[in-house]
């Protein structure tokens, strides 16, 4: 009779826990039918959003095989600093070896590191880094500038709403992604470049003056966002988001 | 076992000194717990962290000295604002923390805004009188004000900015679609300053709505209107197949035809498809319509509605009449009053007709319908609130059909009915209702939208930034948006314009589209001669643009009348156009005004004035300047471009007036005459 009395007692205790425990966070990872010896980057890398928002092209990674072939069925998962969120956070490779996932980056504008990976039939993990970019205010405000006022130059690739004037120009300006050259240029050069035109330091007529167009704010939010979208990373771009 | 509690209590209370002594103890530990509390608490935790931190960096000394220790808190009565969220962010103000990325200790990102001005919680949120990081952040019972996600922060700045801001794209964006998506056809959204937001959208008349098109095509587009159109605007209501029936069946017995709606047509449409196409393309139908390619992408622009399937919905007479002269159906609409002969209306109707879909319409077949079924879509189009977006006859427009959203970015938690798994915030609970508001609960009213993940974010953006404060705050510090102007043209020019919808692309005095060149100002800025011509045939200025002014065949009469109004009524007072001579100035001046073109100022990165040496693709061409603008437009343009046209991407050179006079020399000596001859 007690021994009864207390096995009921337990099931409801144990019932009630159950009850009240919250759901577990993470919902259960699909279970792969096939398996791949590497992960990499179909598109959607190197791509710049603002802070906390949705990058605007998908990320899309393959897994192939040990002879490059893509694999149907191997599990993808992301992993990145907490703030950035995956839609879906993990999934199975399609027919064409692909996982597309939604990516919103973290409320801190900088660099963010994300991983995407998959493991192969001995369990080894095979991991892609990506690198994407969060704006904050200032290098959204830039992001605008440049968009009206410097990428008709600057950014060599054309649209088709708007045709870039880059292959018009005898002196090539440069692209904004260019770290290599625009990390040498200090901040101070590049305000009296953007103020006063090229032959502020030494170079061509064609990059014109916009001092008088453009307020100091409007500058410095130029140069803000320059730093921050810039390959190799320059100096001032920030710290780099990565999981630990 | 009785014993002993007995005998402790003996041990502890056995005599007045050791109860004395005991109760001291309590007393004492029980007072301990206050500055026990104190010591351990987060903020002092954080505090010191922030003084190890900074202890190893080159300008400790400076960060050591800007350090206050204990609580810190921003008060500010006019805002309603105590945060003591400093206490913790201690480093937010120090510029050299920029490598820092542990929170709470990094500088905060450069904005417009100082922090001890504005706080924190007006932008973030949370509950700024709170000290423990979990009070701060998160709802609880007593407060349930969490920190807003980064990616509705630009809500914020909607609190007290009213009009677009250069730095808010999403707030922007989510406004645009809070008017664009009709959202307030059925929400009525006051704003602070006492105006109620209004649509942009013109969801067209239902009332002739048998002259355009079949019962078929409405059924079908009821179902599913993005089956039809993928940019469409309009919502799914999730109709049922009967309820679809006995709609279109009201709507077409409802409808009245209008006069002059049936035309009859003698001329043929033109057999060669190439010339159709062409006609199509050079009446830059593209600019303001979309039509999907092959590949899938959508093609032109989205201030009239795509025709990717419109051979399928329009009934021929119908698009007849329309491309003749719009007006008569519609006298409000967007669409220019082209003046096609027959011959042109026939080619283009036949083209686009030609853009049919067979699988749309395969599988409707409906029966004539019965007086019941009438009746029963009356109520149906009564019930579901057609009329708020659409004409009807004999349905008034609904009032309060939808809860008004003025405050919505203050609703209280409690008062919201969450879905399961769903998180329990405001935020959450905007974009779920936007996601998919049936979810909710079966019944509602509220159709489906077909929005994209951002432009979810973007409408939750603008919704946030509707609230108590927004609502309440002192007039000092709201910063209004620019009023909104009406102005309409006067007398015949007046009505010649709004025939041929000039203001769909144009902008005059504030008033009118953004697409094309704002004409405020072109009198004084264009020659008579060369406006009489770009009206008769419009050329392209900009090599680079796709969207351009079409051909509107015009007769002599209607060129004279617009041409006299557009050179007497807009005049800038800045510039007095008869003040420079357009012609005749030295040939050392030209000369000198060439050196600077192409040395000092470097003009031919953007323009073109020798159609073999120059390539430059930004502003307009130039070789014809000398007989398109007045001198003295261009005289001051030099001087500063932004003060005749604001946002010119034309960069302001600050010329001095002896170079601006020898540029203006040079560009008036480009009168085109070779390029006349081809």
């Amino acid at each position: 009779m007690t021994r009864y009395s207390s096995a009921v007692l337990l099931l409801a205790v144990a019932g009630l826990a159950t009850a009240c425990s919250r759901k577990s966070e993470s919902a259960p990872l699909p279970k792969p039918t096939a398996f791949g010896a590497a992960i990499v980057e179909s598109s959607g890398g190197k791509q710049t959003a603002q802070t906390g928002s949705l990058l605007p092209q998908r990320l899309v990674v393959q897994v192939n095989d040990e002879q490059g072939n893509a694999v149907t069925g191997a599990l993808v998962q992301f992993a990145a600093p907490s703030g950035v969120t995956f839609d879906p956070p993990s999934a199975l490779t399609d027919s064409s070896g692909q996982v597309t996932a939604n990516v919103a980056l973290g409320g801190m504008a900088g660099r963010y590191q994300i991983a995407a990976f998959t493991f192969d039939k001995a369990g080894k993990k095979a991991e892609l880094k990506i690198e994407e970019i969060a704006l904050g205010y200032q290098q959204t405000l830039g992001r605008r500038l440049a968009d009206q006022y410097c990428d008709r130059c600057h950014n060599p690739e054309s649209t088709v709403e708007r045709v870039s004037n880059y292959d018009n120009l005898e002196v090539k300006p440069h692209a904004f992604t260019e770290g290599d050259t625009f990390n040498k240029i200090s901040d101070a050069d590049l305000v009296a470049a953007i103020s006063h035109g090229g032959p502020a330091l030494g170079k061509s007529a064609l990059m014109p003056a916009w001092g008088n167009t453009l307020s100091k704010a409007d500058i410095q939010a130029l140069i803000s966002y320059i730093r921050a979208v810039s390959d190799p990373p320059s100096r001032d771009a920030g710290p780099v988001y990565a999981k630990n | 076992m009785n014993e002993k509690p007995t005998s402790l209590w003996q041990k502890l209370f056995g005599d007045s000194v050791r109860a004395f002594g005991v109760v001291s103890l309590v007393f004492l530990a029980s007072l301990a717990i206050a500055p026990a509390k104190n010591f351990f608490s987060e903020w002092r935790h954080y505090q010191h962290g922030y003084l190890k931190m900074i202890r190893n960096r080159s300008e400790a000394n400076t960060l050591q000295r800007h350090f206050q220790g204990g609580i810190q808190q921003i008060w500010l009565p006019d805002l309603g604002v105590v945060d003591r969220c400093t206490s913790c962010h201690v480093g937010l103000k120090e510029p050299s923390l920029t490598d820092v990325a542990t929170q709470p200790f990094r500088r905060h990102p450069a904005i417009p805004h100082q922090i001890d001005q504005f706080g924190c919680t007006v932008c973030h949120r949370g509950q700024g009188l709170a000290t423990t990081v979990a009070e701060a952040h998160n709802s609880t019972l007593a407060w349930e004000q969490p920190i807003l996600p980064a990616k509705y922060i630009e809500s914020s700045c909607g609190q007290c900015h009213r009009g677009p801001l250069p730095g808010t794209p999403v707030l922007n964006q989510g406004r645009n679609l809070l008017s664009r998506y009709g959202c307030v056809h059925c929400h009525l959204v006051k704003l602070p300053d006492g105006s109620v937001m209004k649509p942009v959208d013109d969801p067209p008349s239902l009332e002739h709505i048998a002259d355009k098109t079949s019962r078929e095509w409405i059924y079908a587009w009821l179902k599913d209107p993005q089956a039809y159109a993928s940019t469409a605007t309009m919502p799914n209501f999730k109709l049922s197949d009967d309820d679809a029936r006995d709609m279109s069946a009201f709507l077409i017995a409802n409808s009245t035809p209008i006069a002059g709606d049936n035309v009859a047509l003698s001329a043929k449409p033109s057999s060669d498809s190439a010339a159709a196409a062409s006609l199509y393309g050079e009446s830059f139908c593209a600019s303001c319509h979309a039509v999907q390619n092959a590949a899938g992408n959508m093609v032109g622009g989205n201030v009239g509605p795509e025709l990717t399937r419109v051979g399928s919905k329009v009934k021929p007479e119908w698009l007849r009449a329309w491309l003749r002269n719009p007006r008569t159906y519609d006298a409000g609409t967007a669409m220019p009053h082209y003046r096609f002969n027959d011959g042109q209306v026939a080619t283009l109707a036949g083209f686009l007709e030609a853009k049919a879909d067979s699988d749309l319409l395969a599988n409707v077949h409906l029966d004539a319908a019965t007086p019941e079924q009438i009746a029963h879509g009356k109520r149906l189009v009564s019930d579901y609130g057609c009329a708020s977006c659409h004409e009807v006859a004999g349905i008034k427009k609904p009032e309060n059909f939808a809860p008004e959203l003025s405050r919505i970015g203050s609703k209280p938690i409690t008062q919201l009915i969450f879905l399961p798994g769903m998180a329990h915030t405001l935020p959450d609970y905007i974009a779920g209702k936007i996601r998919n508001p049936r979810a909710f609960s079966p019944g509602l009213k509220m159709p489906q939208y077909t929005f994209a993940p951002a432009q979810v974010d973007a409408l939750t953006t603008a919704l946030l930034a509707l609230n108590d404060r927004s609502s309440t705050l002192p007039p000092s510090l709201a910063v209004p948006a620019a009023p909104e102007s009406d102005y309409q043209p006067a007398g015949k020019a007046g009505k010649l314009m709004t025939d041929l919808a000039c203001f769909s692309c144009h902008r005059i005095n504030g008033h009118g589209g953004d697409m094309a060149p704002d004409l405020t100002w072109e009198g004084s800025s264009v020659q008579r001669d060369w406006l009489v011509q770009f009206f008769k045939n419009p050329g392209t200025l900009r090599p680079a643009l796709i969207r351009r002014m079409p051909r509107f065949n015009l007769n002599d009469g209607e060129v004279n009348e617009l041409t006299d109004y557009f050179m007497t009524v807009y005049q800038s007072p800045a510039v007095d156009r008869d003040s420079m001579p357009l012609s005749g100035y030295s040939q050392g001046q030209v000369e000198l005004g060439k050196q600077l073109f192409y040395g000092k100022y470097s003009c031919q990165g953007c323009h073109i004035v020798d159609t073999k040496a120059d390539k430059g693709y930004i502003g307009p061409t130039l070789t014809h300047v000398g007989s398109r603008l007045t001198a003295a437009w261009v005289y001051e343009w030099m001087k500063n471009p932004q003060s005749l046209r604001p946002g010119t991407n034309e960069p302001n050179r600050a010329m001095g007036d002896e170079d601006a006079r020898a540029l203006t020399a040079f560009l008036m000596s480009q009168k085109g005459k070779e390029a006349a001859q081809k």
